[in-house]
């Protein structure tokens, strides 16, 4: 079942927080992985695996580096689950 | 018989997380007391491999979550949690010592290394696909994780080791702490070792080697170091972590000085891949070697903390090599087998009984050997039994034994300070 943005927002930001233990509620959709939140490249993949397995879509290792903000990574899994359905 | 002054190594710090407690004094406390550091295995390994011969082992006395949080937990593998933890206490005990980053190293040892990381990301793959696996798996199953991690917490730039030599590896990275402050290589090394291996793997694999007690029915009385009734060591996981100083960059900080690291010996048995040899002789060198390198005469040995882990092999083994190393005086050396107590912690396993030797040396108490009830005749051993055991005198040397699958021996001389 596709989810809505708000959830797709809250699950991602659990997931950075179990991550880096940046507080979810720091993560918002206009904050830059790197330039806001500070994630590095490791991180970020962590999250992206995990973001697979929660989500249930595939985020394909040229597309993550066009995953800059929060919402475009929201974007992506919203878009992939869309595609999905 | 205090040795020249540039080969002594000052132990200023000391830190473990344990089978007996969550860091270094309920450790000791547990161990004076006798207390046997056994748990059961969890229900649902024994549901799913109904054919494991064990049914118990020595796991931590604290869960890591009351000394970690939860982004430190997802990041290591258990070696690399419990050397975090260990290596915390050790740094605190010995005041933080200020020191050169360039001139501060580690050598954090595992005999096993990450392998919950390993197979756990190999279920992951088999059951979810590559693309489930965590980027972060390598740094958690290299068996330099748990050194790397050390390294990191305290921006150590002398070096960061970990020496992989089996149940030795945690004295040899011991071992190879002196050898760096000794080089002029560093002033101050993170020394220990970690493991955190008890899984149905290493339990069926240990158990088809014949070495693990099996003895189900008593889990308490398994482990028993020099008994006629022995029968396999009990697995142990946990980390114990020790500060080097040179003495004189201990003494000029005037660092609390707990014992003096005067002597390592490292041998090798050039024998045979898990058997120890039967004589003893590489083991004995180690002891040789050790107490030639701290400029000690077997006679002024008191106490000796065995590796004896508790097979029907390496105990007698053992016995033979402190006989051979220390010849007469051997009779007045008060022994304890603390693995009675801690069960085998493996690559740790060094490290904690480092730490066990330190404190008996410094506070004048050999620990006791729990399940001593029938010593084995064929060990002429003066054991220390079931109480813990005075030591007299003012000078206090101690050796600790360690040995390893590979023919790896280190024995490690320390004595007070004061």
């Amino acid at each position: 079942m596709a989810h809505t943005q708000d959830e797709i927002l809250a699950g991602l930001a659990e997931l950075v927080a179990e991550e880096t233990g940046i507080p979810a509620g720091d993560v918002q959709l206009d904050k830059s992985f790197t330039d806001d939140l500070d994630i590095d490249s490791l991180s970020m993949m962590t999250i992206v695996v995990n973001a697979q397995d929660k989500f249930d879509v595939e985020i394909p290792d040229e597309a993550v580096g066009g995953l800059k903000t929060v919402k475009d990574a929201v974007d992506y899994i919203s878009n992939a689950e869309s595609a999905k359905a | 018989m205090t040795g020249s002054d540039d080969r002594q190594i000052a132990v200023t710090g000391m830190g473990a997380t344990t089978p007996l407690g969550g860091d270094v004094k309920t450790t000791w406390e547990a161990a004076l007391a006798g207390t046997s550091g056994v748990r059961p295995l969890q229900a649902d390994w024994l549901e799913r491999y109904p054919t494991l011969p064990v049914e118990f082992a020595c796991r931590l006395a604290e869960p890591v979550t009351e000394k970690l949080k939860v982004p430190e937990i997802k990041r290591l593998d258990p070696s690399g949690q419990y050397a975090l933890i260990s290596a915390r206490e050790a740094w605190a005990h010995a005041g933080a010592p200020e020191v050169e980053p360039e001139r501060l190293a580690v050598c954090m040892a595992s005999g096993i290394g990450g392998l919950y990381t390993t197979l756990q990301t190999y279920d992951t793959l088999n059951e979810k696909g590559a693309r489930r696996v965590l980027p972060m798996s390598v740094p958690m199953l290299m068996p330099n994780g748990p050194a790397a991690a050390v390294g990191l917490e305290l921006g150590a730039r002398a070096g960061v080791h970990s020496p992989v030599s089996a149940c030795a590896s945690g004295s040899e990275a011991i071992a190879q702490g002196v050898d760096l402050i000794r080089r002029g290589l560093a002033d101050v090394v993170l020394a220990g070792g970690t493991e955190g291996c008890i899984h149905p793997v290493t339990i069926a694999a240990f158990g088809a080697m014949q070495a693990l007690s099996k003895r189900n029915d008593e889990p308490e009385r398994a482990s028993r170091p020099y008994d006629v009734d022995r029968n396999g060591f009990v697995m142990g996981e946990g980390s114990g972590a020790i500060v080097l100083e040179s003495l004189a960059h201990a003494k000029a900080r005037g660092a609390t000085i707990h014992a003096i690291l005067s002597g390592v010996g490292v041998t090798s048995d050039g024998y045979h891949i898990s058997a120890p040899e039967p004589e003893g002789k590489g083991a004995a060198r180690a002891i040789r070697a050790a107490l030639a390198d701290a400029d000690l005469a077997p006679a002024d040995v008191i106490h000796l903390n065995a590796h004896a882990t508790s097979t029907p092999v390496g105990d007698v083994a053992e016995a033979q090599a402190i006989r051979l190393a220390l010849g007469e005086a051997t009779d007045d050396v008060a022994i304890s087998a603390t693995k009675s107590m801690t069960g085998h912690l493996l690559g740790a396993a060094g490290a904690l009984e480092a730490i066990f030797t330190v404190l008996a040396v410094r506070d004048g108490i050999a620990p006791p050997t729990i399940n001593l009830d029938n010593q084995d005749p064929k060990i002429t051993l003066d054991v220390v039994g079931k109480e813990p055991r005075k030591l007299t005198g003012t000078d206090r040397v101690a050796v600790n034994n360690a040995f390893g699958f590979g023919g790896h021996n280190v024995a490690l001389a320390f004595r007070n300070a004061d």
